[in-house]
């Protein structure tokens, strides 16, 4: 009974948090590609503000929309963000806490997660078809298409690293989140490994983007082609919904691959423990170092992609991962695999 | 290409990625375009008629907002007209200043030019920087005319200030500030792996095609068509540039495609070869009057003793801008022509398009550095205010009766 009253307090939690996490990124997100751009840009808290406007502006449905699937994926995919955000999150600080993690151990791993990652992407398509503009129909082509050129260099990777676990912990659910937490996916590797092990970081950071539609791969949004695209008939909350899913997804994947690649901890990496006055507060600093490398693995792979590149062409975004990425993830498998044969010769 | 169903897609009157009104009309089958329509006329101002009821000098800064960009150029082709059917020479210090101003203008619309096209491909890095580079040469247009945008620098028959000799080393500067940019911003323009793959075989417009469409200015230029009015027919300071040539990108040692890359490389070039006009003027520039008349009664009235037409062909930053007037004893002209770059270029459109992606129609519509504005010079509505259609020799119908019109009070 405790048990379960600290998990749904901890769910409540990762919903704020996240919430505001997600926000906060986008903000400091746009307050740097302005650095860079050499411009000064919006405060730190416009997101917020954005929001709020948002919320109160009055939400206009088209008149030839179908309006019960127009009004409920905006709503499906906020849902889905915030779940995929608690089973990102909750099962590594319950690693990191030592608290017990039974529950996570047996449902909610990697593989549901895979699934989870495409839901807010299949909500903006179903919405855009179902808004009956033709440039969101074209923006939710093009969305299905992305989707479809990334998922396998995810399940690639995402597979490789559970294929790694049940090497490294035998014992272990191999697809469960806590696993990958608890055993780095870098121990034991030779110099093969690693070189396959930075082709998959590289196809996750390749992928990041892509999942959360920034430049390069904004196509479903491109402002300057299709206006907007996909979202181009929604206003109002439902808009303001959209917004805040991409905000909390944008945090979800950049936790995910911090998560899968390192899951070091304050402890793990120093040997130290925090303790004020007998009490262990080393969860506060974990908490700080995991927001510290979440927001460098956002930086790198989206704030500094989006500013020093132009939007690619659908064309050439499928071709992209279907042929290129694909290839470094299988390649990256394929060196992780060949390691421990390598490492004995 | 597959054989799926077709769909048409309308892009404008309003789109994000256009800066003026204009309608697209698209038949797409998947991402590729099959056919496309282009409906113009949502911004048509009736300047030609405003015109033909003002006096001469007033006439010049009415022109001067036919277009926001090429707020130089009009004019220019304007006062070219009027000078060219009063006959009357132009004092050789107006001349360079002129040139001056001219480069001056065709700089930063080229940099404008680069700004978009990069906006357009979703590159707003790019469009940044060079829109801030561009600030420079905005402040040497503010200092030596005291705006902006609209400089009313012109004058029938000279220029109306001097570019003073207090002014000359904050210009030496600009000039020197873009020769030092030049180098790294072309390297970023051209270089740039994310430009090439969006603007590399994308809108080609064939060497045939912009021959046999009358294509003009860098359009036809990156087609490998050598067609510069400051080259063919040279005004103000032109003539005493010995090195100046109509730029194509053969002279970035490619051969031409004709595809956007190639408009890239052209105005790249062209912004060097601004600089270097610049300088030369400054260099060179004589000592005199900086105009025939500088009182505008007096012009106004010797105008009004000449009776006869005349023609302005000017090179505007988006190609040959030309001018048509007809003087008859009049304090203004009795018929005014503007016909402006955009307006030769619209029909180039269409091939460019053929066989195109969505993705491509901003980067494609802005290649040719509309200004429809300028273009719009028409606009058919029947007397319920709905727009209809006319065949071209209904329009050269129309003409004849209005020239016959015209005459008919000259005689």
């Amino acid at each position: 009974m405790q048990e379960i009253l600290v998990l749904i307090l901890f769910i409540l939690m990762t919903v704020v948090t996240g919430t505001y996490i997600g926000l906060v990124c986008k903000g400091v997100d746009r307050k740097l590609a302005s650095y860079f751009q050499a411009r000064i840009g919006p405060p730190i808290w416009q997101p917020f503000w954005d929001l709020k406007k948002l919320m109160l502006k009055q939400t206009i449905i088209p008149e030839n929309a179908v309006k019960w699937i127009f009004t409920g994926a905006p709503l499906l995919a906020l849902s889905s963000s915030v779940l995929l955000l608690i089973y990102i999150w909750i099962p590594y600080f319950l690693h990191l806490t030592g608290m017990g993690n039974a529950f996570f151990m047996k449902s909610g791993d990697l593989i549901l997660i895979i699934y989870l990652l495409m839901v807010p992407a299949i909500a903006l398509v179903v919405g855009g078809f179902a808004s009956g503009s033709p440039l969101a129909t074209i923006g939710a082509q093009r969305e299905m298409v992305i989707l479809m050129a990334t998922e396998l260099p995810i399940a690639v990777a995402i597979v490789t690293v559970a294929w790694r676990m049940g090497t490294l912990a035998p014992d272990a659910a191999p697809f469960a989140l806590g696993t990958v937490a608890a055993y780095p996916f870098w121990g034991g590797m030779g110099p093969i490994g690693i070189i396959g092990g930075i082709l998959l970081l590289f196809t996750f950071l390749t992928v990041i983007p892509a999942e959360v539609a920034k430049i390069p791969f904004d196509q479903a949004e491109a402002e300057t082609e299709i206006a907007e695209g996909l979202v181009a008939e929604y206003s109002g909350k439902h808009f303001a919904f959209f917004q805040l899913a991409e905000g909390i997804k944008a945090v979800a994947i950049t936790s995910l691959t911090v998560v899968m690649f390192f899951p070091q901890g304050f402890t793990a990496l120093t040997g130290y423990r925090l303790e004020v006055s007998g009490v262990n507060i080393t969860i506060a600093a974990d908490i700080f170092f995991f927001l510290f490398k979440m927001f460098i693995v956002y930086t790198l792979a989206i704030t500094i992609v989006r500013v020093s590149m132009a939007r690619l062409k659908i064309t050439q975004v499928s071709r992209l991962f279907i042929l290129i990425i694909t290839a470094i993830s299988l390649s990256g498998f394929v060196l992780i695999y060949l390691d421990p044969a390598i490492l004995k010769m | 290409m597959s054989k799926g169903s077709t769909y048409k897609l309308q892009i404008g009157p309003t789109h994000p990625a256009f800066k003026e009104p204009v309608r697209f009309e698209f038949e797409v089958d998947g991402e590729h375009i099959l056919n496309c329509d282009i409906d113009m006329g949502y911004t048509h101002r009736g300047i030609e008629k405003v015109a033909v009821e003002r006096n001469f000098i007033q006439i010049i800064y009415l022109l001067e907002r036919v277009c926001g960009i090429c707020s130089f150029s009009h004019p220019m082709g304007y006062c070219l007209a009027v000078e060219n059917a009063a006959d009357m020479e132009v004092p050789a210090r107006a001349k360079y200043i002129r040139t001056i101003l001219g480069e001056l203008e065709r700089l930063h619309s080229h940099l404008l030019w680069t700004g978009v096209a990069a906006h357009e491909i979703g590159f707003d890095t790019l469009f940044y920087y060079t829109w801030t580079i561009r600030e420079k040469v905005m402040d040497s247009l503010e200092a030596v005319t005291g705006n902006r945008v609209n400089y009313a620098m012109l004058t029938i028959g000279g220029v109306r200030r001097d570019i003073t000799p207090d002014l000359v080393p904050m210009l030496r500067e600009t000039v020197d500030y873009y020769h030092e940019l030049y180098d790294k911003a072309s390297e970023i323009l051209l270089d740039d792996l994310t430009v090439r793959l969006r603007s590399e075989n994308v809108g080609i417009l064939t060497y045939d095609q912009a021959v046999n469409l009358c294509a003009v200015g860098p359009t036809a230029r990156a087609s490998g068509l050598a067609k510069d009015v400051r080259v063919d027919y040279p005004v103000n300071a032109y003539p005493d540039i010995p090195w100046l040539k109509a730029i194509t990108p053969r002279d970035f040692g490619k051969e031409p495609v004709g595809d956007v890359y190639d408009r890239f490389i052209v105005r790249v070039l062209e912004i060097k070869q601004s600089i270097d006009i610049i300088e030369f003027c400054l260099d060179n520039m004589p000592e005199g009057p900086i105009a025939v008349e500088t009182n505008a009664i007096k012009m106004i009235n010797s105008l009004k003793k000449i009776q006869g037409e005349g023609i302005g062909r000017y090179e505007a930053p988006r190609g040959e801008v030309s001018h048509y007037h007809i003087l008859d004893n009049r304090e203004g002209p009795v018929c005014s022509k503007v016909k402006a770059p955009t307006y030769s270029n619209i029909i180039s459109w269409v091939p460019m398009f053929l066989g195109a992606e969505i993705a491509d129609i901003p980067l494609i519509m802005s290649a040719i550095d509309p200004c429809i504005a300028c273009a719009d010079r028409m606009s058919m509505v029947n007397r319920s205010g709905n727009k209809f259609q006319m065949s071209a020799s209904d329009l050269r119908k129309l003409s004849i009766e209005k020239m016959n019109r015209i005459r008919g009070i000259k005689g």
